[in-house]
């Protein structure tokens, strides 16, 4: 039975809008060219499909449905009261094999010494074995290094035949596109003779799919990223805390933009009382310190939710409200700087010919914005929204540490720093939370920050007429 | 000149109301005070006596913002946004809600911020400028390009883990300075260079990177032609000329912050254990304590308009070409 939180139909809302938007960059010259310049940059196109790799497996946790129950005898069907995601069906045995508590990467053993009771009655002070990291290896001293080895390369091997089997397909669908035969499609990417570094794209693909998949193999056996406090396994955490990030990135523009845009080209378009008032409005909100805006509204939110707890019907729920109201308040706190461009942008678009013309026919106020002045500041638009991508992503992590960030119970990168960062007291220490929440941000950001930077340098008029 | 600020200084009043507004709505309009003693008090087993015994330590048991009961001026003097918000304006902040006074906390605090955030913007300036210069002398070569990438691989690092990093490295491993913690006198060195020098790597990246772009800009000006085409070395065009005129920008970007200085940074100061005004506001996030979260948005705001008015003043200070009118 689906469920269906309001973050996933925001999440789906927004996917929409991208697809009309590429239908409309695609049938727009303007759109067009600057688009294609992009997607020449091979640092670009490697971003972007990494970014599609991050994107799935964001979409993929974002369809939430109540399990069937089996066998419980009743005619009608039952459902469980546990909301899953799609991702937790394909990472379940991530999910359900949890041990006790910390144990490292590939460890067999526990982490720390416990008494264990030998068959033969003594007792003894030792590093037990994990429930499931490595059960399935009878000697593990000896047998270890040879079974990891080996499960990598099957890993790789699936990972190759996939990667393959995927190239064959783009390939295929791009001769398809060009109206030519595969072999001379494969040749001019193998030669590089493609405007469009498609060879770029079919190596990052190829290094995801290899790498993923040797984790994925390796993950049967083992515990690849260790376990936390709790003996769930950091993999899971990591990918669950994927689709956190992209929501807080992108929810948090779907939110603002409306205001941003409307307040903005309003402010740059009508002078006088307008103007004034929304510079204002802007200029007070900007005033205040970020963080402690989000501190006083997270916690007057927190007060609202104790005091109201019963209107929530799952630990989820609350989880989702929370972060769609750190969403909103982010975007109240991030709009004022697009606003503040785009009113210039427009007074500056006010003196063009042709928005005087249409004022001169009559045209409305409205038409003329939305027709010629919405049009002509859609880059500002689109190079702040990839700018500021990465900057709430990184400050997802931040606010997590004030306690101020997403829900304790939700997987976010923040909220595993959080956790990991009292435990560095430790000897030996616990290292692995914190690097894969490290690995996993630095790819999503870094990813994100040379998309926006070739989008940025493809869009900004400045920039073009330099180059 | 003085006319100038004199009016932008009025002008930065209804934009002070407008704050105070906000923070009220929020504090004492969404939550009445009765839900916020109800989760300080604990949720369940609260008597009535016990809430209205919070409110009246608080001064939260007087109405909200008129007072019927009260005799002339104290309808309008004797209410919680008179008590509450409107004595901000005066820098008055009154109580916390653990009874300390918040100005005097404030006026001790705001020094180890400052023993922070200071060298950090000075050596910060120093480190990034020298940075991008190097960068900008060397553009389009490998030195440039390399360079550029590293910028955006660290600024795509989130500030947790260089604080996480340089304490564990510098303090775990190599025992140079304390892990976290504060002393007054010459004694605060060996804990304030750890936090200085992990905020100055931190931004590196960004700063760095934007600093180069506004040296390239400068680099593809005219008067820079005109340097060259006259026979001046390169070392000359790019101290006398490039970095003169690109330091226009920079030091008015500088001017905006430098207020900001004494609220300190939030998280630097409370993972070193900086008794600062950042992790005093840290502090107050987390006990939910609404006065002093109050009087920090309110003086963070005030902070950030004498900031706005430094800057537009250091614009003519810095270039002479503009004049305020």
């Amino acid at each position: 039975m689906p469920v269906i939180f309001i973050t996933d139909a925001l999440i789906f809302l927004l996917l929409v809008m991208v697809a009309l938007f590429v239908g409309y960059s695609a049938r727009h010259e303007h759109m067009r060219v600057p688009w294609r310049q992009v997607g020449e940059r091979p640092l670009a196109m490697a971003s972007a499909v990494v970014l599609l790799f991050y994107i799935t497996i964001g979409l993929l946790d974002s369809i939430h449905f109540h399990p069937r129950l089996e066998g419980t005898g009743h005619v009608e069907i039952m459902y469980s009261i546990e909301i899953l995601s799609a991702l937790d069906v394909l990472t379940e045995k991530l999910q359900s094999q949890t041990e006790k508590t910390y144990s490292a990467p590939f460890a067999t053993h526990a982490f720390s010494k416990e008494v264990i009771s030998l068959p033969d009655g003594r007792e003894v002070r030792d590093y037990p074995r994990l429930l499931y990291g490595g059960s399935h290896l009878v000697d593990t001293e000896q047998e270890f290094t040879m079974d990891v080895v080996l499960k990598t390369v099957t890993g790789i091997i699936i990972g190759i035949i996939i990667w393959c089997m995927l190239s064959i397909v783009i390939l295929f669908l791009l001769s398809r596109n060009r109206e030519e035969d595969l072999k001379s499609t494969m040749d001019s990417v193998i030669n590089y003779q493609n405007k469009i570094p498609w060879h770029v794209i079919l190596i990052t693909l190829g290094i995801l799919v290899v790498i993923s998949s040797a984790i994925a193999w390796l993950s049967n056996y083992y515990h690849v990223l260790g376990t936390d406090k709790v003996g769930q396994d950091v993999l899971y955490q990591s990918l669950k805390s994927i689709r956190t990030g992209l929501l807080i990135g992108t929810l948090t523009t779907l939110v603002m933009l409306p205001f941003a845009i409307a307040m903005g080209i309003m402010a740059g378009y009508f002078h006088g009382w307008i103007d004034d008032v929304i510079q204002y409005i802007y200029t007070t909100l900007n005033s205040i310190p970020g963080v402690l805006l989000i501190a006083a509204s997270i916690l007057m939110l927190d007060v609202y939710m104790t005091n109201n707890a019963d209107s929530f019907t799952s630990m989820e729920q609350r989880a989702d409200m929370r972060l769609l109201f750190l969403c909103l308040i982010l975007g109240i706190m991030s709009w004022t700087g697009l606003c503040r461009l785009l009113r210039g942008e427009t007074m500056k678009l006010c003196e063009v010919d042709y928005v005087q013309a249409a004022q001169a026919f009559g045209v409305s106020h409205f038409t003329i914005m939305l027709r010629h002045v919405l049009p002509n500041v859609m880059h500002i638009v689109m190079i702040s929204i990839v700018i500021d991508f990465s900057g709430l992503v990184l400050a997802e992590a931040v606010l997590a540490y004030i306690n101020i960030g997403v829900d304790p119970s939700m997987s976010s990168w923040g909220n595993m720093i959080n956790s990991a960062r009292l435990e560095m007291a430790r000897e030996p220490i616990v290292w692995w939370s914190l690097g894969a929440a490290f690995v996993f941000m630095l790819g999503l950001v870094l990813a994100a920050n040379l998309f926006a930077d070739a989008v940025r340098d493809a869009f900004d008029p400045r920039i073009r007429t330099t180059i | 000149m003085i006319n100038y600020i004199l009016r932008r200084i009025i002008y930065a009043i209804p934009i002070l109301i407008g704050v105070n507004i906000i923070t009220f709505v929020l504090f004492f309009v969404v939550n009445t005070p009765d839900e916020m003693a109800r989760m300080h008090l604990g949720q369940k087993h609260v008597t009535l006596e016990a809430i209205d015994k919070w409110k009246s330590e608080r001064g939260y048991d007087k109405p909200v913002v008129w007072n019927t009961a009260a005799d002339s001026m104290g309808k309008f003097t004797d209410t919680i946004f008179f008590n509450k918000s409107i004595r901000l304006f005066v820098f008055d902040f009154g109580q916390s809600d653990n009874g300390r006074d918040i100005g005097y906390d404030i006026s001790q605090r705001m020094w180890p911020s400052l023993a922070i955030t200071v060298p950090s913007l000075l050596l910060g300036l120093l480190a990034y400028i020298s940075f991008a210069l190097i960068l900008a002398f060397f553009r389009a070569t490998y030195i440039d390009i390399w360079g550029v990438v590293i910028c955006v691989i660290m600024m795509s690092i989130s500030s947790m883990f260089y604080i996480i990093g340089g304490q564990f490295v510098i303090s775990k491993l190599l025992h140079l300075v304390p892990i976290s913690g504060y002393d007054s006198g010459f004694e605060a060195i060996k804990f304030v260079a750890l936090p200085v020098l992990v905020g100055l790597i931190g931004s590196i990246g960004s700063s760095t990177r934007w600093y180069r772009t506004i040296f390239l800009e400068e680099m593809h000006k005219d008067f820079v032609r005109t340097a060259r085409a006259k026979g001046l070395s390169e070392k000359v065009v790019l101290f006398r000329h490039v970095l003169r005129n690109g330091l226009i920008p920079i030091l008015t970007g500088v001017v905006v912050v430098l207020p900001m200085l004494f609220i300190g940074s939030l998280i630097t100061e409370s993972f070193f254990a900086i008794p600062g005004l950042g992790s005093y506001t840290i502090n107050a996030i987390q006990s939910q304590d609404f006065s002093i979260v109050r009087s920090m948005v309110y003086l963070g705001s005030v902070l950030y308009i004498i900031g706005l008015i430094l800057t537009d003043v250091s614009y003519t200070i810095a270039d002479p070409r503009i004049r305020l009118e």
